[in-house]
Parts: structure tokens; sequence; C-alpha cells
């Protein structure tokens, strides 16, 4: 019996040295696997190759062939002639038509008071045509064709795409004239004659991100929202169905060359002439904040919008830290920002100008400006007149006797007075542990004595489950009760959490709105390959309209900078403003993800034990032992066997 | 030990039904759990289509013109004959050819038609008359006397389906049938051979199929310059100027295309669809540096730089975003004002009067000159319109050759209508239906056989229900082309070809198919160890602990016998 114990332990033993030498080896299968997969491979290549025998040749045997134009080919030379559409020669023509694009380019610097310099580029082409009506051939000059065939297939009403790098302080910097979210964000008004909203988003984002050199693709339902009141389409059509729209973040976008090098291949100019020979990217990514954006819209051409166009934009805005260039004494050039100098305007340019904002600076007694212009020109932006020196690039005055450009200022005085935005906002998450959260969004109204509405979007992912029933709103240590909210809950792995409020925020008030949070566990696949550096959550989009100063400009089609219309303009007291938030970064449980081979070697082991015991009781023969003698009876059996006496 | 004996049997029959609930019911169940779906796909028919056996059949109707031949000949002639002519291209692929020729005397319509005063007018009165179908032909054999044809041309093909042919000389009224049909038949197949299919064409479309020796070097680099068969084309039309600043163009291509371009692909709609665009791009510079020759006075570029010109330019001219058909790319080049005039040289060092290539399944480019349209001391920028019909008479040849519209030179005495506004006679389409027909056959039996080749090796693929249906359709497609082209009906058999490719692409590029195609052994044993092992060692150990206790108890019996 005891030999038969011990041949099961011994069973077991060698159960359980199998099992370890198993799980062993499924590790060294798993450094095995690639030849596998490449014999598993095989035929497939094989068959591909099969497929594209013709093409490969193809490739080598490319050859340059002149063309032999026969008579026959020509077929229309007669024709043509007696329609006599067609001109007898190239010529010379002293009269044109208007052509129907128009380009136009535009820097904007700004001394921030903080000591930084923020540059604003903007690029607009304008065609008169019209995507709307469903005629195939598209002919482009100006426009970029890949993006014309992006809005004409996808029935794109509207598009805003941008990516940043770095996050807009708008405390120390003032409000941005185009601000953009950290990381990339795209929205899209579709027409309405789109059917499957949806799948077209997909396959939009799909081509947008090849055209970008971005991960656009990884937009999905998980990450898309339909705001209600927050994006409202910015060009000419009155559809405020938001079924048709879709807003996404992907705040951990990383924006490199990659993102650059596309974004300028849609300029007429690319980068040879014009603004855009400054853009180079070594200097631009070099900088405390970049933000590159496209947006297609259509716009009027005129008050009565009679005449309609499409208007693409394409702005980058970029924040030079003074300090970390390394001089101490404060100087800022075009060269010693990007450089480059300018030597021409991109001839293809309608109008091609630089504004310098010098409002801080009526007298010069903060900064000298080389060299001197005698232009200078107003404009209300942002709710606020300024006054900038303008260099028209299209003169050939503006360049002087050395055929180059250099702006120069120089500071005299460091000394800055800042006035401080009227909206700001941001945003953090509290809370210990790895279970529960909260997240915190503050909302300062600077404004001395005027209370504004203030819409609140935010777009939460999943993983983070809201509880609404927490959501506070307070300002001034009072219940502040949203007068709209819009929520729609998550659904795991499938959409976020949408949540619009209208808030009204008071006088000179800071309204801080909670809401709590748990953070789900995720499926082991989907973690991100850096699972502890934590999950991004999208920034806060907060749209409203702030009282002005001065009266705004509400005609919309005036000849005006281009800086300062890009939001429409409806009302004269008030301007519209968009600040974003900081992303947040919230860590989720992450698990070992050494974790599976743990498992396989636990439940082996608890298998083996529970079933072999199982096992073991119901095929053992069980029989009735005699009880084993003491150990000093033993002892006396041995000493007596010795001695040859009878055993006890 | 009667009890003993009693336990030890129960264990033993505890063992042995363990193992039998593991194997009749857990084996089972493990095996339908973990099976990988694989819808049912024909194979039988797939490998059937493996040897494809394909027959061209093209109806050919010769019509005698009063005064060819006698009202007793007119008797005795056959009303229909059937002419086969077997090819086999290799041991998987075999081509018949079967032209059904029908006879009769032209009608009196048909007469006053052909008493027209030139042969292209006795064309489109023919047509008027009847229009015959896809795929077939009409000849019309008229007197020796006719006025139709001038001295020399013995056929003169029209812009359609029909062909003039002039009976010779010396078979005067009076012959027998035999002979004239003698005399007539070689010139009757050579006219098929320049209006139907040829041989060369079809071998050349099969292609995919077939692998060519590499003695016929010359057809292949023919073949190979137009573009593969696909369901769409994305026509691009690129301007190039390098030089903005001094030069500002204009070109009209919106109504060039319009005049040019639409009535050919309209023609060409039931082979593909075509999508047109265009597009400027300003400081788009060539790959190299023309070479200035003081002789000629002009810049030049070689036929072996050639290769080089087009790569910085290709990088701008950017894929369509919006289709995955492949792109045809026509560019013009305006060379800036430093570099003009330049001029493109062969070769044998000559000027190439077009001032255009073409490079195979790609595009053309042609160099436009302009620095003759204005004065050496002309104000920059200057507004340049480019004369559009003779740039768009080289892009059309291009596009021709592209596509694969053959223009083989027709053997002497022929006279070939020049094609109309369209840019391409009927007869011209019909050929290229036919090798493009072909071509798709070649090619979804390739794709369809080496997916089902690759699925029969793999049994690791998921094979879902809708690419079975996909394959299904394929096959039947095929099936149906196949078919089609068998009973003449070209238009049929392109349109089943076209469907056929289709379903077969979509098929083979499904991702539904790599789904569980790399799933890691790691993983599987991961799963399965901590279940098999401990449950099946026991199971296996007092399997064969029973077995040698039988053995053992055999022994001893048959040693208690002894």
């Amino acid at each position: 019996m005891a030999a038969h114990r011990c041949s099961y332990s011994a069973v077991l033993f060698i159960l359980f040295n199998l099992s370890v030498f198993i799980v062993v080896d499924s590790h060294q299968t798993t450094l095995t696997n690639d030849h596998h997969g490449s014999v598993v491979d095989n035929p497939q290549t094989a068959s591909e190759t099969v497929e594209q025998t013709a093409a490969q040749p193809a490739v080598d045997d490319r050859r340059w062939e002149a063309t032999e134009v026969e008579e026959e080919a020509i077929p229309d030379d007669a024709s043509t002639d007696t329609q006599g559409t067609s001109t007898p020669e190239s010529v010379v023509l002293s009269s044109l038509p208007k052509p129907k694009d128009d380009f136009q380019e535009e820097l904007v610097v700004r001394p921030l008071d903080s000591g930084d310099i923020y540059a604003s580029f903007q690029f607009r082409t304008l065609w008169e045509t019209d995507f709307m009506r469903g005629n195939k051939v598209s002919h482009y000059r100006l426009f970029p064709k890949s993006l014309g065939q992006v809005i004409s297939k996808f029935s794109v009403r509207e598009l805003h795409i941008s990516f940043t790098q770095g996050y807009w302080r708008t405390m120390q910097w003032g409000q941005p004239f185009l601000p953009a979210p950290p990381g990339a964000e795209l929205w899209v008004w579709f027409q309405d004659t789109v059917t499957d909203v949806d799948a077209t988003w997909k396959e939009l984002t799909n081509v947008l991100s090849g055209i970008f050199c971005a991960s656009l693709n990884f937009i999905d339902s998980t990450n898309t929202v339909q705001p209600s009141a927050s994006f409202k389409p910015l060009g000419i059509g009155n559809v405020t169905d938001h079924q048709f729209l879709r807003y996404a973040t992907l705040p951990r976008e990383i924006v490199c060359t990659e993102n650059l090098t596309p974004w300028k291949k849609l300029l007429p100019c690319g980068s040879k002439a014009g603004l855009a020979v400054l853009l180079k990217s070594e200097k631009l990514f070099h900088s405390s904040f970049l933000s590159q954006a496209v947006h297609i819209r259509p716009v009027c051409q005129d008050q009565q919008c009679k005449t309609t166009s499409w208007e693409l934009r394409q702005t980058l805005n970029v924040v030079f830290d003074l300090h970390t260039s390394g001089q101490s004494k404060r100087e800022w050039s075009l060269f010693k920002m990007f450089s480059r100098t300018l030597t021409e305007a991109c001839p293809l340019a309608s109008s091609s100008k630089i504004h310098i904002d010098i409002t801080d600076n009526p007298e010069g007694e903060q900064f000298e400006l080389s060299p001197a212009t005698p232009l200078l020109s107003q404009a209300v932006v942002l709710g606020d007149r300024r006054t900038f020196s303008v260099y028209d690039l299209t003169q050939q005055t503006t360049f002087g006797a050395v055929r180059s450009l250099n702006l120069l200022i120089r500071w005299k005085s460091s000394e800055g007075h800042m006035l401080r935005p009227l909206l700001h906002a941001e945003r953090y998450v509290a809370g210990y542990g790895l279970q529960t959260g909260e997240i915190h969004t503050l909302m300062y109204n600077n404004h001395p004595f005027r209370s504004f509405p203030v819409l609140l979007l935010d777009s939460v992912p999943w993983y983070l489950r809201l509880y609404i029933h927490t959501l506070t709103v307070t300002s001034k240590g009072k219940d502040n009760k949203p007068s709209y909210i819009h929520y729609q809950p998550s659904k795991d792995r499938l959409r976020p959490h949408l949540l619009e409020m209208l808030v009204q925020l008071p006088p000179n008030s800071v309204t801080e709105i909670t809401v709590q949070f748990e953070r789900a566990l995720l499926k082991w696949t989907e973690y991100t390959p850096d699972p502890n550096h934590g999950f991004y959550v999208g920034s806060s989009v907060i749209s409203s309209l702030v009282p002005s100063t001065v009266a705004m400009d509400t005609n919309s089609t005036r000849e005006q900078p281009l800086f300062s219309s890009f939001f429409p303009c409806k009302e004269e007291s008030s301007f519209f403003v968009r600040v974003y938030t900081e992303p947040l970064l919230v860590n989720l449980p992450t698990p070992d993800f050494s974790m599976p081979y743990n498992v396989i070697c636990l439940t082996c082991t608890v298998v083996a034990v529970g079933y072999g015991s199982l096992y073991n009781l119901l095929t053992r023969s069980f029989q009735i032992e005699e009880p084993s003698p003491g150990l000093a009876k033993r002892l006396a059996n041995i000493i007596r066997k010795m001695r040859g006496v009878p055993l006890l | 030990m009667a009890t003993t004996e009693v336990e030890r049997r129960r264990g033993q029959l505890a063992a042995l039904s363990i193992a039998a609930v593991v194997i009749i019911i857990g084996v089972p169940l493990w095996w339908r759990t973990t099976e990988t779906y694989r819808a049912w796909l024909p194979v039988s028919q797939i490998t059937e289509l493996a040897k494809l056996q394909l027959q061209l059949s093209a109806d050919v109707e010769v019509v005698f013109a009063r005064g060819t031949v006698t009202p007793e000949q007119q008797k005795k002639v056959p009303l229909t004959q059937t002419r086969d002519e077997e090819r086999a291209v290799d041991e998987d692929t075999s081509l018949r050819y079967r032209y059904e020729t029908k006879y009769r005397t032209a009608t009196i319509m048909e007469e006053d038609a052909l008493n027209q005063p030139t042969a292209a007018e006795a064309d489109l009165s023919l047509h008027m008359l009847s229009e015959s179908p896809c795929g077939s032909l009409v000849v019309y054999v008229i007197p020796e006397t006719s006025l139709l044809l001038p001295e020399d041309v013995n056929v003169y093909i029209g812009q359609r389906r029909t062909a003039l042919l002039r009976i010779g000389t010396q078979m005067r009224v009076g012959k027998t049938l035999e002979q004239l049909q003698a005399h007539l038949e070689p010139r009757i197949n050579q006219v098929l051979q320049v209006m139907s299919f040829s041989h060369a064409d079809i071998t050349a479309a099969l292609s995919d199929r077939v692998r060519f020796s590499p003695g016929n070097k010359e057809g292949i680099a023919d073949s190979m310059r137009a573009f593969k068969s696909s369901p769409g084309y994305e026509i691009t039309f690129s301007l190039l100027n390098p030089d903005p600043k001094s030069h500002r163009l204009h070109w009209d291509i919106e109504g060039a295309v319009q005049m040019y371009i639409q009535p050919l692909l309209a023609k060409l709609s039931p082979v593909a669809n075509f999508s047109i665009d265009s597009q400027t791009l300003n400081y788009a510079m060539l790959g190299v540096n023309p070479r200035f020759d003081n002789s000629r006075g002009a810049y030049i570029l070689n036929a072996d730089s050639l290769a080089h010109v087009i790569n910085p330019v290709e990088a701008r001219l950017g894929s369509n975003a919006a289709s995955s058909n492949p792109v045809l790319n026509f560019l013009l080049y305006v060379p800036d004002a430093h570099h003009s005039p330049l001029h493109i040289h062969d070769h044998k060092k000559q000027e190439v009067p077009s001032n255009a290539f073409h490079s195979p399944r790609w595009g053309g480019i042609m160099v436009y000159n302009v620095n003759g349209f204005y004065g050496t001391e002309a104000e920059f920028p200057a507004d340049i319109n480019i004369n559009m019909s003779k740039v768009m008479g080289v892009f059309l040849a291009q596009l021709r050759l592209l596509l694969g519209v053959q223009s083989s030179s027709p053997p002497p005495g022929f006279l070939v209508a020049p094609c109309g506004s369209t840019g391409i006679a009927d007869w011209e389409l019909d050929r290229l239906m036919w090798s493009r027909s072909v071509e798709n056959v070649a090619t979804a039996t390739t794709t369809i056989t080496s997916l089902a080749q690759l699925l029969d090796q793999i049994g690791n693929i998921v094979i879902n229900d809708n690419i079975a249906e996909q394959v299904s359709s394929a096959v039947s497609s095929l099936q149906l082309a196949v078919a089609e082209l068998e009973a003449g009906n070209l238009g049929f058999a392109l349109q089943y070809s076209k469907e056929a490719i289709l379903a077969s692409e979509k098929a083979f590029f499904d991702p539904s198919l790599l789904h569980l195609l790399y799933f890691p052994d790691d993983q599987k044993f991961a799963i399965y160890i901590p279940l098999f092992l401990p449950m099946c060692v026991p199971i296996l150990l007092s399997l064969l602990k029973i077995g040698s206790e039988a053995r053992q108890k055999r022994r001893e019996k048959q040693a208690k016998k002894d």
C-alpha cells in the first residue's frame, strides 16, 4: 500500500515536472514562432506572386518611349477650327477673365507679455465652385487636389482639423487667434445627402490619416461624439441637425515633421516661395507651442451671398520662447526664429502681408522695430482694437536694397502689463487610489461686471465611468444650476460619455464643476503599449460669446486681415471665444502583464490537485490496513530479528 | 481477498468510465468548440476553372454586292460556314477561335448605300441601315469595278464594324464558286485579323496565367505598355509650372477634356469607368538638369535620363485619396524661362517631334515650350494661354496607347478610316473588349484558384459566409463569362468578367481571412495545457496500468493452462 501511495506521489511529481517543462516549452515556442509564421506565410506569398507576376516585370521593364503622334490621333484639329473655340496658338493675352480662385497669405507676430513671441501664419485659398453639385470632373488650380477629392467624395460641408504640440497657456499668453487642443482634433459637418454618416466618417478619418500622416485612423466610435450645441457650422448653411456632425480628439497624438510636410504640400507655392519658406521644421518644433490646422468651409463672396465659394484656411500658430533660445538680451528677428529671411511673396498670392502687433508699443518705448514701416492698420480682434505695423510683401520696396526682409524686434524694457483674458479654464483630476476619482473643471470669468453664458463640452472615454448624479456646478460658493444639460451616457467599448452644459458665469467669479467617476478594468489587450503612462482624456471645450469692449465688425465679407475673420461675428457687442482646457492623464488599474503565464501555472496546479484527488478517490481500491505497530514495538522487533528471537 | 478484488474492479471500471466520458463527450466538445469556421467553397468548380478552355466566337457576315456572284452561284453559296482554329497556350490553358461566317447577297438598300461616292459615306449609310452587335463584323464584297476605293486599295476598314473588300481582278464573273471562295478566304482572314481578335492580343491578355517564354520580349513590352484591366481608372492631367514668377499659365482644361477626352471615354464606358481631374503644380521641378546644346540653341533632355525625370514630380502628384483605381498621369511641363526651349531626344539623338514621352503603365509627359511667345525683353510675369488642341492630341494618343487600344499597322492594300470625333473606331473597341474580357477571365481564375489553394493549405484560416458567397459569385460569373465568350456575346462576356474580377478580388483581399492566420502557438499551449495535462496524464496512466494488469492476467492464465 505504501508503495502504491509512493507511486501516486511520484505520478503527481512527474505531472508537475511535466507541466512545468511544457510551460517552459511553450515559452520557447514563442521564440520559434516566427519560423512557424514564415512557413505558414509561404503559400500565401507564393500565390500572391502568382497574382503579381505580370506587375513585377512592368516595374523592371518600365521604359520610356517617345510618343509618336500620328496625324489621325489628333482627330479634332479640323473640327475645332470650325467650331472656333480653340485659340490659334499660345498668345500673350492682355486681358484675362478673373480667375475663380484666390490665394492670400499672412503672418501676424505678437510679442507676448510673458516675453514670448507668438507668430501666426494664415494661408487662405478661396475657390468659387460648387462641391454640392454632383459633378464628377474637378479641375484644381490653387486648391489642393487631394483635399478637393476628399470633400467631394465624402460630401463634406465643413472640415476642421488641427494638430497641436504643447498647450496654449491662456493666462500667460492671452487668447490665440485660433484655439486648438493638444493633440489632434477633427470635426466635420457632412452634407445632408449623406445616408450613413458613421461609415463615411470612418472612411474619411482613414483617408485623412493618410493625407496628414497622422494616427487619425484611431478615431472610432469610442472617441467620436455628436455635440448638440458646441460646434456650429462656421461657414454658410443653416444645417443644425447635429446628426451630420462628428467630433473627435486624439489628445495623445504627437505632432512632428511628418505632419508638417504634407501640410506644407497643400500650399500652392509649397515651401518654395512666400511666407512658407519660413516654415522649417527644425526651428518650428523647437518651440513652446505649435499648432497647425486646416479649415475648409463654404463662405459667401459678397454681402447678399449671391455667390458662394469654398474657403481653405491653413493656419500655423507657433510660440517661441525667447529665454530658451539662449541669448540673455531680448531680441527677436525672422532669421533668428526661422533661420530664413523673406525675399519674395508667393507669386500666386493676391495679398501677402506681415502684421506686427504694436498696440502695447505706441511710442516705441517698449521695443524697437526695424526696418520701420509707414503702414499701420487697426483691426478689431478678440474684442479688442489692436494696432499693427504692416509689411506688404507684394511691394518690392518692402525688401529694400538688400532684397531680403529680416524683421527685427529689439526690446528696450522688459516690463509689461498683462491684460487678463476675460475667460479661461482649467481642469484636473482629484482623488486617490485606483478605483474612483473626481474631475474638476474651473472656469474663470474675469469680466468685472458682466456675466455671460458658456457652453461646456466634455467627452470622457467609457473607461472612466462618470457618476452623473454627483455632478455639481458651484460659483461663488453657491449652487449654479445649468440652464441646459445634454448628457449621453457611455456604452462600454462603443461610445464615450458626452456632457454638454450651458452655464451662466457670474461676473468676476470662478465656477467649479465636479463629477465623480469610477475607473473601469480593461481587457488585457486593450491596454496601450505603455500602460503605466496613463490614459489621456481629451480637453474640455468651452465656447462662449464674451462681451466685447469695442464694437465688433459684423460684416464678414469686408476686406479684413485673415486672423480677425475666422469666427463669424453676429452681433457687435460680443465676440466668440473657444477655450480648451488641459487634457487629463488618468492612471487606470494596470495588471501585471506576465500574468497569463502565472495563470497557466496556477490553473495547472489547481486542476491537478482538485481533479487529481477526485480521480484518485474514484479509481483507487481501498482496503483496511492493520494499524501499524508503534515505534518502540518496531525497534524491539528489529532487535529481536537480529537476535533470532520470534517477533512480538 | 474477494473484497479487494471487487474494489480493484470498481477502480478499474471508474477509470474506464472516466476515460470513456472524456473520449465520448470531452473530445467532441473540444473539437466542436475550437473548430475554425470554414464555409463551403465550390472546390470542384474551381479546379475545373484551373483548366481554362476558352472559346472565342465571332460572327462574320459576308455580303456579296451586285456584280460579284452570278445568280447560279448565289444559289449554291452555303448559308453558314464555321471555321475553328485551336491553339494550345500551355498545359492548363487552351484557346479555340470560332468564326461563324454567314453568306448573303446585299439588299437593295445596301446596294444603294454602296453606290455612295466615297467609302466613308458608304460606311456611314451602311451603319445607318443596320447596326451590327458588339463583336460581330460585316464584310461587303464589292465588284472590282467599284469606284469606292482608290486604285491601290483593296480593303477599306470603316469606322464601325464594316469592311469593304474589293474582289480581285482575276475573279471575273464566270469562275466557279470554289475558286471564288478560295480567293476570298485568305483575304477575309486578313480582315478578321485586323478587325477582330488576333492570337497575339489574346495571348498577351493571358499573361496573368501563362508565363511567356523569354523569346518574344518585344511582344511583352508591347503588352506591358497598357494598363492592366481594372474596373475603373483615374485620369489626372497636371500642369507643371516650375517658374510661376515668369509664366502665368492658363489652360482651358475643362473645355479640352469635354471636347477631346470625354467622347473617347464615353465610347470606352463599357470597358471601365473613368474619372478625370486636373491640377496645377507650381514650383514642380524635373529630376534632371537639361543639358544646353550649343549647336541647336536649345536645352536637351536625353532618353536615358527620362527615367529620373518624374521621380521628384511624382511625390507631388499625390495619390488619389478617394479611390484605389490605377491613376493615369498626364503631365504638361512648361520649362522655366531660363531653360527654354527644352527638347526631348530619343535614343538616336533625334528630336522627338511631339516633344512628348510616355512611360508604360504610368502615363505621359509632354514638354511645352513657351519661350517663342514673348520677346526677350518681355515683362514678367507673362500671361500664356496654352493651345489645348496641340496638347490634347498628344495626350489622346498616349491615352489610347496606355489603355491598350492597339494601332497595329494594317497589311498592304488596306485602308483604315481615320477614327472620327470619338477617337476610337467600333472595331477597335471590340478588339479591346475581346482582350479585356480574356484578361479579366484569366486574372479572376488565377485569383480564385490561388485563393482556393491557399485556403486548402492553411487550415487556420476562417472562411466566413460572405467570402464563400463572393467566391461562389465569382465562380458563377466566370462560368457565365466563359459561356458568353463562347456564344459570341461580347458585351455580356465583358460585363460578367468584370463582376468576376471584382468578386474574386474582394474575396482574396478580405481582411477576415487574416484573423486567425497567425494565432500564436504559445497562447494555444497556454489554453490547452492546464486543461489537458492534469486530466489526461492520470487517465492515461491508469489505462496503461489496466492494460498491463490485463496482460499479466492473461499471461498467468496462459501459464496456468500450460
